[in-house]
């Protein structure tokens, strides 16, 4: 086995339940973990967290061209680390990984990069923002208003973001519950950004506009024992409102749910396990496995109950952690665009 | 029915078990020699390959100091942010096993070594990996862990702990990854003082060491070939004496197909049996001689091969092959005139495959077109495998005209010859000859290798050793890590009376060839102590102005630049070359200019090695580490890198002397083996000499003057072989090989010793065979009047 993939396996939580291992989520070696009722202190809460085993910036947006063409964008930057705490140079505990792709109606592209930490090469720095791995960065004065740039072999992408609205803390104020035995993470998200850029693509770029995501999330156990895998949703509806919810996929079918609902001017509000529900409509073979990419999504309490529906249900991120990430449509109750993410799936 | 024959042919092997051991022996010897070249060839190539398994080395873009060994971290970090998808690596030295510190996380995937296991482990464990070999030699404080794959005397380890453990803080090179993304700037724009090497011009060992592995090679071949005539004389002799018992057989009734496949069997289980004993020798043979190839191929080319043998099919299958087939091919012929023999043929046994004087005339015929084929091939040849068909030409060529030769010199001492006895003395010998030739030719074969290579040896050492004493004149070389330490260095040596030498280097293609240039600072040092090949009137002078470069013969040779043409030694440059400088033991191509030309081409660069002339030398050596800090590894003394640089080719040539050595016995064996075969056959013919009167005692003595008289005329003949075999080795293979011509000298006194043991191997041959003959019993040669048919 390389010795990435077995990294990721140990370090990502998803992957990990994916591929039945189940030792990390329990016990945190030393690691900080996640305490209910956080207190943020910004802009260093958007720097990393050492301490803690892992964390994200993890960047989605639905975009479209001139003729209306719709496009997804991902942008992901991972610290994980092997112990806590930060040294100098080669010396530190931290790794980074990062993940990049565009999504357009028949074709996805997705690319990798690792570096370690107490380099240089990748980090995050709160103030100015800088967020980076080799030549990909997320960067501005203030988290507001951001560049955003990464590349592939084959393709690339520099846009420019704008936040319309405040930040929005997940769960219960940004402390975010994973299960029923109390796991949990601190999740916070930028849902507000206006964004627009080039996407360079194999047969050339294309100038796009649209609204883009930015979830920022750090925890040391972050998924109980029993837990398979998951299925996260970020929907824009057409009316302003936005939901995000996840299910955590059980050993005994049982899901595990949580959302939030955040109103256009940022008000949200948090609905605990049971309230999201999320069923599998169709499924597409991708990458010889079978991947739900067709979803019927409710939360009753708000009278949601619509369809949503990959733009490329071929969204399949080949990496060393491979998982299906890509844009999707909504329909029903509601419309809108979003992301949807699934780990997990054999 | 075939039982009985297979036990009738067998039989004659009982009957005559020197034949046997002949057979099996000369099989084994000329397959111990073979498979054992071959066994070091597969284990050094073995070696080659998980060191370009886990160094990267020609299979990804490198990214290198234009100057120097070392880039600074910030250089990866800039390139990284660049959008340079590079891994770092970091080497030095661990005592004496190399280390190799890299990136499991950013390094392609299968590079270096334990990524198979936990990364925790690797990234915060300390963890270092060696082969077994290697790992017993690392400090006992490190947690090593064994690797197989892990190329010989190489750690590697986390790029982390290898900065650690080599006290450094910056990296060695940097591996391309052959994914890149979309857009890159140029290297120049982000760090012009590092440059792309592109993977196929990284030096590939494995071609830098092809030469050195088609020497050995060729070693292993004349061996099998002396081997072979062994084979051939045993198994012609063994049919020569069993025509009766076929005739017999066929008489009784065995049809000829069945006789003919039975005897094939029958060589093919000696053979089977000989080539099976020679593994086992050549097993033996390779493990002995190993490590000295390992030390000599560490020396010369940097290449680490591994000094313990594994058994590979590669080299003991190939060997097995040869051997079973060269036993089959020597039988052949003898098997071809069994079939065409008439069923009722005369059994009476022949003395031997008397050659006729046709047969001579075909000999001289076939010497006289491999001759022409010599010359043709040293005239338009090229390359290494031109070179050693024109040896090989040349040699048997030789080994073929030796009786046509021999014939007429014996005839002539026979005419001169007053008595009788020595006139029979000198027409027995002459009767003796084309059963002795074979013999023959593998001694002069073996003599004249020897002479060779003895020639070449020397002349090498004489050569290379006065080269040293040129190039290693400075008393002291020191290595400096920073730019402002050398500065210091100079100041504070010149200060102390020192006379300093920088040494500014540069690598940069000359004439589209990978070179490196140097920068040096001309004075009584270059000018006293370096000896041109080929130079013009006041070269250094020239150099001095900054008017012309000196190369070294490999790259004059390469490029084909002789003296007066012009080299662009930096874009828009060019100048003349003024002078061609012998360089030895060095693969690269080179280009000399005075230092204020180097520094006014390329200002970056800074020297980071001094040579130092001083009347004291520990002093000094004492002073830099004081005053100045200097490690005391970052110091060579002369005396030092010499003795190094001397017992690396001391040790290359033990190798060849050891496998001339085998040589010389195998012949000697041949001879032996030839004369006690012989011996029996001789009886008839020695029977009326001994009934003229003449003694056993005398005819023994004279039997024995006789091998000395063979082994004379050979040595004679030997002797202009050999220096022809010399001359070939110097002037073509060893420019083929290493791209440098080296001069021949002659050493009449290794010749004459040389002399000396092939007469004694002759005497030793022929001593046994003859003590045999002194104590016939006379009935014995009675029975021959008594016998007479």
């Amino acid at each position: 086995m390389n010795v990435k993939v077995l990294l990721l396996f140990l370090l990502w939580p998803m992957a990990a339940l994916s591929q039945g291992f189940a030792g990390l989520g329990t016990d945190a070696d030393g690691f900080a973990i996640p305490e209910p009722d956080p207190v943020f202190d910004f802009p260093s809460d958007h720097g990393p967290h050492p301490d803690y085993r892992i964390e994200w910036w993890y960047l989605t947006a639905n975009l479209s061209d001139a003729d209306g063409t719709p496009y997804g964008l991902q942008w992901t930057l991972f610290r994980s680390a092997l112990a806590p705490g930060e040294a100098e140079g080669w010396q530190s505990p931290q790794v980074w990984f990062a993940h990049a792709a565009v999504t357009t109606p028949d074709a996805h592209f997705a690319t990798e990069r690792f570096a370690r930490g107490g380099t240089g090469v990748a980090g995050v720095v709160p103030e100015p923002f800088r967020a980076w791995i080799d030549e990909w960065v997320m960067e501005g004065e203030t988290l507001d208003a951001v560049r955003l740039r990464a590349q592939g072999p084959d393709f690339g992408y520099q846009m420019e973001l704008t936040a319309q609205g405040p930040l929005v803390f997940q769960g219960q104020g940004g402390f975010s519950v994973k299960s029923a035995d109390g796991q949990a993470s601190y999740y916070y998200s930028q849902p507000f950004y206006q964004i627009a850029g080039t996407l360079m693509l194999p047969e050339g770029p294309v100038e796009v506009t649209g609204q883009a995501w930015l979830d920022r999330e750090w925890s040391s156990q972050p998924l109980s024992e029993n837990q398979t895998g998951w299925d996260w949703f970020s929907l824009s509806f057409d009316s302003g409102d936005k939901m995000m919810g996840f299910q955590l996929r059980q050993r005994d079918g049982s899901r595990f749910t949580a959302s939030t609902w955040i109103e256009p001017d940022g008000s949200t509000t948090p609905y605990p396990d049971g309230a999201f529900r999320a069923e599998p409509l169709e499924t597409t073979s991708v990458a010889g496995r079978d991947v739900p990419t067709a979803w019927q999504v409710r939360l009753p309490d708000r009278g949601v109950d619509v369809r949503v529906e990959a733009l490329n249900p071929n969204a399949w991120m080949p990496l060393s952690i491979p998982y299906w990430e890509g844009p999707v449509r909504v329909s029903g109750s509601h419309t809108g665009v979003g992301y949807l993410e699934m780990t997990g799936y054999e | 029915m075939t039982r009985a024959c297979l036990a009738a042919l067998l039989s004659h092997w009982r009957r005559n078990p020197l034949q046997l051991f002949a057979f099996l022996a000369g099989l084994a010897l000329a397959t111990a020699l073979w498979s054992g070249v071959q066994a070091i060839n597969a284990e050094a190539r073995a070696s080659y390959d998980a060191a370009a398994e886990t160094l990267g080395e020609g299979q990804f873009d490198q990214i290198l100091p234009i100057s120097g060994d070392r880039i600074a971290q910030s250089d990866f970090v800039d390139l990284r942010r660049a959008g340079w998808r590079v891994a770092p690596l970091i080497e030095g030295r661990l005592g004496d096993v190399r280390l190799l510190g890299f990136d499991p996380l950013s390094s392609p995937a299968g590079f270096g070594a334990g990524q198979d296991g936990d990364l925790t482990d690797l990234l915060a464990g300390d963890r270092v990996f060696a082969n077994q070999e290697t790992a017993s030699r690392l400090p006992s404080d490190l947690s090593v862990t064994v690797d197989p794959s892990v190329a010989p005397n190489l750690a590697v380890t986390d790029i982390g702990v290898a900065q650690r453990l080599l006290d450094r803080d910056d990296l060695s090179r940097l591996l391309v990854l052959p994914q890149q993304p979309l857009m890159q700037p140029d290297l120049a724009s982000i760090t012009p003082h590092l440059r792309l090497q592109p993977a196929s011009q990284t030096a590939d060992v494995g071609e830098l060491t092809d030469s050195f592995h088609l020497n050995l090679t060729a070693f292993g071949l004349l061996s099998f070939a002396v081997g072979l005539f062994i084979v051939y004389s045993t198994i012609g002799l063994a049919f020569e004496q069993r025509r009766g018992m076929v005739r017999t057989l066929r008489a009784l009734g065995v049809p000829l197909p069945r006789l003919i496949t039975l005897m094939v069997v029958e060589v093919l289980i000696l053979g089977v049996i000989g080539a099976g004993l020679g593994i086992l020798l050549g097993y033996v043979v390779a493990a002995a001689l190993l490590p000295d190839v390992a030390v000599t191929l560490r020396g010369l080319y940097g290449a680490e091969v591994s000094g313990s043998l594994q058994f590979r099919v590669s080299w003991w299958g190939s060997g097995f092959a040869i051997a079973v087939l060269g036993a089959l091919a020597a039988a052949g012929i003898r098997l071809w005139q069994i079939a065409r023999m008439p069923l009722l043929a005369s059994a009476r046994p022949r003395a031997w495959a008397m050659s006729s004087r046709r047969a001579q005339r075909v000999q001289a015929v076939c010497a006289a077109f491999l001759f022409v084929a010599a010359v043709a091939l040293g005239a338009v040849g090229h390359g290494l495998l031109a070179g050693f068909a024109l040896l090989g030409c040349f040699l048997i060529g030789a080994a073929l005209i030796l009786p046509v030769l021999i014939a007429p010199l014996l005839k002539m001492a026979e005419q001169g010859a007053t008595s009788p006895v020595w006139r029979w003395f000198w027409a027995d010998t002459r009767q003796q000859l084309p059963g002795l030739s074979l013999a023959l030719m593998a001694l002069l074969l073996a003599i004249s290798a020897n002479i060779g290579v003895a020639t070449m040896v020397s002349s090498f050492r004489l050569t290379f050793v006065s080269f040293l004493d040129q190039r290693l004149a400075p008393e002291l070389y020191v290595q400096t890590d920073s730019t402002e330490q050398a500065h210091d260095i100079e100041a504070r040596l010149t200060q102390a009376g020192a006379t300093v030498l920088p040494l500014l280097s540069v690598d940069r293609p000359i004439a589209n060839l990978p070179a490196r240039l140097f920068g040096v600072r001309v004075g009584p040092t270059y000018r006293q102590s370096w000896a041109f090949l080929n130079a013009m009137p006041d070269a250094w002078d020239a150099v001095e102005n900054g008017q012309a470069v000196v190369l070294n013969e490999q790259l004059a040779r390469r490029a084909n630049l002789w003296l007066g043409d012009l080299v662009e030694i930096a874009p828009g440059a060019p100048l003349p070359v003024v002078a061609i400088v012998a360089d030895y033991g060095n693969p690269k191509g080179q280009a000399i200019v005075s230092e204020d030309m180097f520094r006014s081409l390329y200002p970056e660069v800074r020297p980071r090695q001094f040579g130092i002339r001083t009347d004291d030398a520990q002093a000094l050596r004492d002073m830099l580490v004081a005053e100045l800090g200097v490690p005391d590894s970052a110091i060579t003394d002369q005396a030092a890198l010499k003795a190094f640089s001397l017992q690396v080719f001391e040790r290359t040539f033990t190798v060849t002397a050891a496998l001339n050595i085998l040589t010389l016995s195998v012949a000697g064996f041949a001879m032996l083996m030839s004369l006690l075969t012989l011996a029996d056959l001789r009886v008839p013919q020695l029977a009326p000499v001994w009934a003229l009167g003449l003694t056993r005692a005398r005819i023994g003595r004279l039997e024995l003057l006789r091998a000395v008289v063979f082994a004379a005329v050979v040595f004679l003949f030997a002797v202009p072989v050999g220096l022809g075999l010399a001359w070939v080795l110097l002037a073509i293979i060893n420019v083929e090989a290493f791209g440098w011509r080296l001069p021949m000298f002659l050493f009449p006194g290794d010749y004459a010793r040389l002399g000396g043991y092939a007469l004694l191997a002759a005497v030793a041959a022929a001593a046994w065979p003859a003590w045999r003959l002194m104590r016939t019993p006379p009935n014995a040669l009675l029975k021959v009047f008594a016998h007479e048919r």
